[in-house]
């Protein structure tokens, strides 16, 4: 398209005049939602802020769809967002408003195709503290819960109460993260047929099997 | 003839003897008679007086050669016939007087002359045969009769007579006819004249009576070794004919007698061991073997040759000890398992001694041996199993103390054994071997769940410490009184005796009396220094929490545990704890208990043992997680990326020389190394590993 000067600045002022309008429209409004919700001090939303939102969202915080919010938006620390985050989160969801974010979710929820980027950030999302490497077995639990029962109900109930049982880990990495995962992709459950302990699955998984067809014998017997 | 030569002679002899008084040939008779003593003195018959006759008869009859008067055969023969008689007479032990050197030489210078006359008057070759008859006609008309008539041992002595006669009557008519050894056989390369004799008696006596002889001299041995006396003397002299007779070569000795010995001895004891192993108990089988072996042995130094001592005690000890070995060993009650286990260890030396003489007779010997000590020493590791097995809860540090009485006792079993193979068993390498395969065996056991090795370890660590102990205390107690004065002097001390030294306290090890004043009595506790630390540290305060101690302690948690559990939960209460329950717990407060008594005045409070073998477990792992990391990243950094079978597979391989490591503990490393950023998971394949660099 050829646009003369004329044209061009104008239409190119119309052009940056429109679209910037409602680009610039649309990000003072996402603007003004982060200031509804941010700490005026530390210039972020807080914890309490989350909780607001979440409450005006009508999704408990503790709910995997604010989870998924915060990795859209590519949120370093668990429980806060910065304005730069729920900037790129909400543009991503197209969302400016809490209705529309609201409308967003449920995309959010049935879009498994990022699941798998999805999935470890969960996990590094509730490391606490910057060197850490590990979450304790409780936060994994609730974090299975919450990112994995509902593709993987079954294997998730069984993990989870394998889990608080055994007392050898009292600590979960990453790698032993990313194996539940492909444990619950790749293995026949509840038959456990495939599983082979002479690959390289994690220990945590190989004791989990074990304790498994353990606990099925003793189902037989109508222990 | 007679007394013209014997003039010559004295007038020769004069000339070489110049000490003998002077003589004209016609002396008068006394004088020649006086001579003729002289001549007979001065020529006696050793070998140079033979020699001198010889000589002085030779240049005599030289001398008087031109005028000699030829005698014939039959003259001369005649007269040496005479000769031949007198000596047959003398030999047969008729009165007879003695040669007389006169004699001798008349007898020499007949044979000379005869030699030495012109043909047809050299009659040497008849001289040569007549010789040899002369013998074989006395042989078979004296001496076969006499011995023909007599047996067993009455022949073997007329045997040893006549070859003793026979033997003289060689050397003196070989002496008569001695010219014809000087020319006539040596030129002729006959056979020279004593041998001549000897062969006579050989093949006509010897020949014909050997077995006779042979048979006789057995019989005699057989009748010694069922305990008779009999002539050993006789026995040697007959032998010494078997020898003698062989004319240098040993031939008859073996092949008319030793040969035949030798069976008959196999038979002998062949028969004997049959009965005997049937009656007697091995030990008593033993002794009757070795008596008889010194037995033969002796029999050999008393009349035997001494090339048979190899061959027959070879034969006794096949027919006694190598044939019976197995039957004679394995006695059921009595062999050598018998014998192992009831410590007798002189026939066990004995077994060792006459065994040790057979081809591989020590091998079942050693083999039973080594059976016998793996045997002694699985039962040890059993019964501590069984005792680790039989523990009570509470009795748990009694666990460690079974342990270290099953270390001790394996000690002991090795040093008996090994004094087994020393002295019983002569140091001899089959049996070192044998005890270092028998301990392999039960050493590589474990005991409840230790590993021998491990429970060497720390029995040599409590050996240390134990020694350790006692040589601070004395040296503590050889300085001053008080406690840092005490310290401070035997740093000093210490500094004095060995410089460059660095002078490490071990405190855990030291011990302390304290008085400690309760309300009934003052009594004096023994503690350790540690425990004493604690015990002072109520001397400024009356009540004290759990974490105020460990805080003022600066110990670790578990010696606090350890040191406040000695004195609130065990037999002494010196401190009260509140909860007074049996465990210590970091929420507990302690007191001192005033109320404390014991009739004693004096208590030692013992600190109940780390659990020594935890640690050492402990350690060890520790020791071998390092290792199996370095295995892997070793691996992973060559290889880069890697399989994890392969992985598990290659670190197990380089690890093997140490330890075997079990691929959860491999798995465990790492899953470790992965959070740690050494390796991580492919991203399409989570089997495999990549090395970060």
């Amino acid at each position: 398209m050829r646009r003369s000067s004329k044209k061009s600045s104008s239409s190119a002022a119309a052009a940056t005049a429109g679209p910037t309008r409602g680009v610039s429209k649309e990000i003072e409004r996402i603007d003004q939602l982060f200031y509804t919700y941010a700490d005026s001090s530390s210039g972020m939303i807080d914890p309490e802020g989350i909780e607001t939102l979440c409450s005006h969202l009508e999704v408990p915080h503790t709910d995997i769809r604010i989870l998924m919010l915060a990795w859209k938006m590519g949120c370093e620390k668990q429980g806060y967002f910065t304005l730069d985050e729920w900037r790129s989160g909400l543009k991503a969801l197209r969302a400016d408003s809490i209705s529309k974010l609201k409308k967003a979710f449920p995309e959010l929820v049935t879009r498994p195709s990022n699941f798998q980027d999805f999935y470890p950030y969960a996990f590094r999302y509730c490391l606490t503290e910057d060197k850490k490497k590990c979450i304790e077995i409780p936060v994994a639990c609730e974090l299975l819960n919450l990112v994995l029962s509902l593709q993987f109900r079954p294997q998730v109930d069984k993990l989870v109460n394998y889990l608080k049982h055994q007392s050898e880990y009292k600590v979960i990495n990453m790698d032993q993260w990313m194996g539940f995962l492909r444990f619950c992709n790749e293995i026949n459950f509840p038959s456990l047929d495939n599983y082979d302990s002479d690959l390289a699955w994690p220990l945590i998984l190989d004791n989990f099997v074990e304790w498994l067809r353990e606990n099925k014998s003793f189902q037989h017997w109508g222990l | 003839m007679a007394s013209a030569a014997s003039a010559a002679l004295l007038s020769y002899l004069s000339l070489s003897f110049p000490l003998l008084p002077h003589y004209s040939p016609r002396g008068t008779q006394p004088h020649a008679a006086a001579a003729a003593a002289s001549a007979e003195k001065a020529a006696s018959l050793s070998p140079l007086g033979f020699r001198c006759l010889r000589a002085a008869a030779a240049s005599l009859a030289a001398m008087a050669g031109q005028e000699r008067r030829t005698i014939d055969l039959e003259e001369g023969w005649a007269f040496m016939q005479k000769g031949i008689t007198k000596l047959k007479n003398i030999l047969e032990g008729k009165p007879e007087p003695q040669f007389s050197s006169e004699d001798y030489m008349m007898l020499y210078t007949t044979i000379y002359n005869m030699c030495t006359q012109k043909p047809p008057h050299d009659y040497s070759q008849q001289l040569y045969d007549k010789y040899r008859e002369s013998f074989e006609e006395y042989i078979t008309s004296m001496v076969l009769p006499s011995l023909r008539d007599k047996h067993d041992e009455f022949m073997l002595r007329e045997l040893v007579k006549r070859w003793s006669n026979h033997k003289i009557m060689v050397r003196w008519l070989s002496r008569f006819f001695f010219y014809l050894d000087r020319y006539f056989i040596s030129r002729r390369s006959l056979t020279p004249l004593e041998q001549v004799g000897l062969t006579c008696f050989r093949d006509l006596i010897y020949q014909e009576i050997k077995g006779q002889v042979k048979g006789a001299v057995i019989a005699l041995i057989d009748k010694e070794r069922e305990g008779e006396q009999i002539d050993r003397a006789l026995l040697k002299n007959v032998l010494g004919i078997f020898v003698e007779i062989g004319l240098g070569s040993m031939e008859c000795y073996e092949n008319d007698f030793e040969d035949f010995l030798l069976k008959d001895t196999t038979d002998y004891y062949s028969l004997k061991a049959q009965s005997w192993i049937l009656e007697d108990s091995c030990p008593d089988y033993m002794i009757k073997a070795e008596e008889c072996l010194k037995k033969e042995k002796e029999r050999v130094g008393h009349y035997l040759h001494i090339s048979s001592e190899q061959k027959l005690l070879e034969k006794v000890q096949n027919e006694l000890l190598a044939q019976y070995a197995t039957p004679l060993l394995e006695k059921e009650h009595s062999g050598c398992f018998a014998l192992l286990r009831d410590d007798k260890e002189e026939d066990l030396s004995r077994m060792y001694r006459l065994f040790s003489k057979i081809t591989r007779g020590l091998e079942p010997i050693a083999n039973m041996f080594k059976t016998h000590v793996t045997n002694e020493g699985t039962a040890l590791v059993k019964q501590a199993e069984d005792s680790a097995s039989n523990k009570k809860p509470e009795k748990k540090d009694m666990v460690g103390m079974q342990e270290q009485v099953f270390v001790w006792k394996i000690i002991e079993l090795h040093d008996k054994y090994v004094a087994y193979v020393t002295e019983c068993f002569q140091g001899h390498t089959l049996f070192h071997k044998a005890l270092k395969e028998a301990f392999e065996v039960f050493c590589n056991k474990g005991v409840s769940g230790s590993s021998s090795a491990e429970l060497l370890a720390t029995f040599c660590d409590n050996i240390l410490k134990k020694g350790c102990s006692e040589k601070l205390s004395d040296e503590a107690i050889e300085d001053a009184l008080e406690k840092v004065k005490c310290v401070e002097v035997f740093k000093e001390f210490y500094q004095t005796r060995t410089k460059h030294r660095k002078l490490t306290w071990i405190y855990s090890l030291g011990t302390c009396n304290i008085n400690a004043k309760f309300e009934a009595k003052t009594i004096e506790l023994i503690v350790t220094t540690y425990q004493a630390a604690l015990l002072l540290l109520f001397n400024g305060s009356d009540r004290l929490s759990y974490s105020e101690i460990v805080t003022q302690l600066n110990l670790s948690d578990d010696d606090v545990v350890r040191l406040l559990h000695s004195l609130s939960c065990a037999k002494y209460k010196i401190l009260n704890k509140e909860p007074a329950n049996r465990s210590i717990s970091p929420n507990d407060v302690f007191e001192f208990n005033s109320k404390f008594t014991d009739r004693m005045r004096r208590i030692k409070i013992p600190l109940p043992p780390v659990d020594e073998k935890k640690k050492v477990v402990e350690d060890v792992d520790k020791d071998r997680r390092y290792a199996i990391d370095a295995s892997i990243v070793r691996i992973m950094k060559s290889r880069k990326v890697m399989g994890h079978q392969q992985l598990v597979a290659e670190c197990v391989e380089q690890l093997s020389r140490m330890f075997k490591p079990d691929f959860k503990a491999i798995k465990k490393r790492i899953e470790d190394l992965i959070t740690r950023d050494y390796l991580e998971r492919e991203k399409d394949n989570a089997n495999v590993y990549r090395y970060l660099a």
